[in-house]
């Protein structure tokens, strides 16, 4: 077992699971009550890596963060390092493919909500932050909480991605999936085997508490 | 009205076409009352900010809330108004009292949960306050969003179509609930609702609305009883309209040729002999009459006829009596059931209707049906027969 990788992995899945949750919220919320030109073409471009291959993915993220692009140049500016085979690179690079993984179970619970339930709130004197403290988080939090399942559980699964942009460097980029692929191709099979079942234990456990939110959002709402 | 606490001018083409201007006083309920569809509901989510018209003044207690010429617009939530919601909108993840302490913000903390609890047991549920909204009945739910918008302390209360959603037992008692509630308030209520009979007894006036119009405002008895023309008739479903002329004026009277009836209306003075209208009579104004030998179809507006039709209610008949004559037309009535059982009234019987002078409404309108033809079809009637 690789507890490097396997440290590695939990850290990159807190910190993207931790940038995901404000910006879940607020895309979640904004496409949820918000009527716009062009709403459909930006649900199906947040829904992009649900079904674009991960090396299709990789390759523009691969290409979009080298030191010659402009995010690349920007961040070596402010940062005074690449993105390209860091951490730091993966953490965007994760924010970016687990957008939908986040947004869509939050947007879907932000929808789920009565109109008439927030505008009660607005006419009892709540202002747009008090809505959304007192109304929306109570009232959507499974949604909220199974997006971020779905996104930890996703970044620890990720593979083509991160293979992509952060290559296979030990404590920097090697996650617990690059590190099952290492072993298999060393031959060290016990190794992989036991990597891939603490992955599928969790997976399992991540499905599993997602379904049981939904069924409580649902029965919370009968 | 001297001194209106609620002034409320909207007006847009569309989406939702609004031309509409009224005041409500400070003790007042006024009942928005038409078809659904008609932009009732859209006028009370303006009046609470929720709505935005293209153009809109809506003034309460001297302060504005919206004024679309001098751009002023206070969103909901800046607005002192109390809302009661069609389907009551709780918070379902609150209790009973925190969902009428939520609205309490403008008040300091430690003042929140006395009030409440003083808000619930105004409405009749003290000991109720942990209860959460799906563990409470429709009516009990009702009463708490009543609380809710009253913990606001609204300088205007509105409510929407909120008894549409309770059934028939524990709206009467809502009913009377309100009716209390209404008399210990000192400010402006704005009821909507499609119930003509429930705007009748809660409401001190009323306005007509159609299509985002405003066809008529006055006292209920008024607007139901005498609308200004046929399209406010249509709407208050008043059942016997039709077509005829002036034939005089005389000191307390005036008369009409009903296609060769002579009929006694009080004073209409506004319409000139000769002239074609439209009359109507709601079917409380007519009376039945057990068919006497010899008396029938004498006196002042009285008629003979058979009945066509009877469709039995709860607690009445209504009567279709269709009228001797070449144009045969149909009067409609509702009778209690137990005149109906008393008297043996059955479809064929013939009988005497009278109508009273001080029913008949004389109004403009369109000629577009021959003289003696009902201008409208009882439609009640046939909903109630079918």
């Amino acid at each position: 077992m690789d507890w490097q990788a396997f440290q590695l992995s939990v850290r990159l899945g807190a910190v993207t699971v931790a940038f995901l949750l404000p910006i879940g919220i607020l895309l979640g919320r904004w496409l949820a009550f918000s009527e716009f030109r062009g709403k459909g073409l930006a649900e199906a471009a947040l829904a992009l890596p649900l079904v674009l291959p991960p090396t299709v993915l990789g390759y523009y993220l691969l290409v979009g963060f080298a030191n010659a692009s402009p995010l690349g140049r920007a961040w070596q500016a402010i940062f005074g390092e690449g993105l390209v085979f860091t951490f730091q690179g993966l953490v965007v690079a994760s924010v970016l493919i687990n957008l939908p993984f986040a947004v869509q179970p939050m947007q879907r619970a932000f929808e789920a909500i009565p109109p008439d339930i927030r505008e009660a709130a607005a006419v009892s004197g709540m202002a747009p932050l008090q809505v959304l403290r007192r109304i929306d988080l109570p009232l959507a939090w499974p949604g909220i909480v199974t997006g971020l399942v779905l996104s930890f559980a996703h970044t620890l699964g990720e593979f083509g991605v991160v293979l992509m942009v952060g290559g296979s460097i030990p404590g920097e980029t090697r996650t617990l999936s690059i590190s099952i692929y290492d072993s298999v191709q060393a031959f060290d099979y016990s190794a992989a085997g036991m990597m891939s079942l603490a992955l599928l234990a969790f997976a399992l456990v991540a499905l599993a508490t997602t379904l049981a939110l939904s069924r409580k959002a649902i029965r919370s709402r009968g | 009205m001297a001194d209106p606490a609620l002034v409320v001018r909207l007006r847009q083409a569309g989406p939702i076409p609004l031309d509409v201007a009224f005041e409500c006083g400070g003790r007042e309920m006024l009942a928005l009352v038409g078809p659904s569809g008609s932009g009732k509901t859209t006028i009370l989510r303006s009046i609470s900010g929720l709505y935005r018209p293209a153009a809109c003044e809506v003034r309460c207690n001297g302060s504005t809330w919206s004024d679309t010429e001098s751009g002023a617009f206070a969103p909901p939530f800046r607005r002192r108004v109390g809302m009661v919601f069609q389907h009551y909108a709780l918070f379902p993840h609150m209790s009973a009292a925190a969902n009428v302490a939520a609205a309490m913000g403008h008040r300091p903390a430690p003042e929140r949960g006395p009030r409440a609890r003083e808000l619930l047991a105004l409405v009749g549920l003290a000991g109720l306050e942990a209860r959460m909204p799906h563990q409470l009945s429709g009516g009990q739910q009702q009463r708490v969003a009543v609380a809710r918008a009253l913990a606001r302390d609204p300088e205007a209360l509105l409510l929407d179509e909120p008894f549409s959603a309770v059934d028939k037992a524990t709206r009467q008692r809502l009913y009377g609930e309100l009716g209390q509630l209404k008399s210990r308030l000192a400010m402006p209520v704005i009821l909507v609702t499609h119930d003509f009979d429930e705007a009748a007894r809660l409401a001190d006036r009323m306005c007509l609305i159609d299509h985002g119009r405003l066809l008529q405002t006055g006292t209920p008895g008024d607007v139901l009883a005498r609308p200004v023309n046929v399209a406010a008739a249509r709407i208050v479903d008043l059942k016997n309209m039709f077509a005829a002329r002036i034939l005089s004026h005389d000191a307390n009277r005036t008369w009409l040729d009903w296609n060769g009836r002579k009929i006694a209306a009080s004073p209409h003075r506004q319409f000139a002999a000769g002239q074609r209208i439209v009359w109507a009579v709601p079917s409380t104004q007519v009376l039945l009459d057990r068919p006497v030998a010899g008396r029938a179809g004498q006196g002042e507006n009285r008629l003979r006829g058979i009945v066509a039709r009877l469709a039995t209610l709860s607690e009445s008949t209504s009567l279709a009596v269709r009228l001797a004559g070449a144009d045969a037309p149909e009067l409609s009535m509702t009778v209690p059931a137990h005149f109906v059982r008393r008297t043996g009234m059955r479809q064929g019987a013939k009988v005497a209707v009278r109508l009273l002078v001080e029913g008949i409404h004389i109004m403009d309108g369109e000629h577009t049906q021959q003289d003696g033809k009902s201008a409208t079809p009882p439609s009640g009637f046939h909903r109630a027969a079918s």
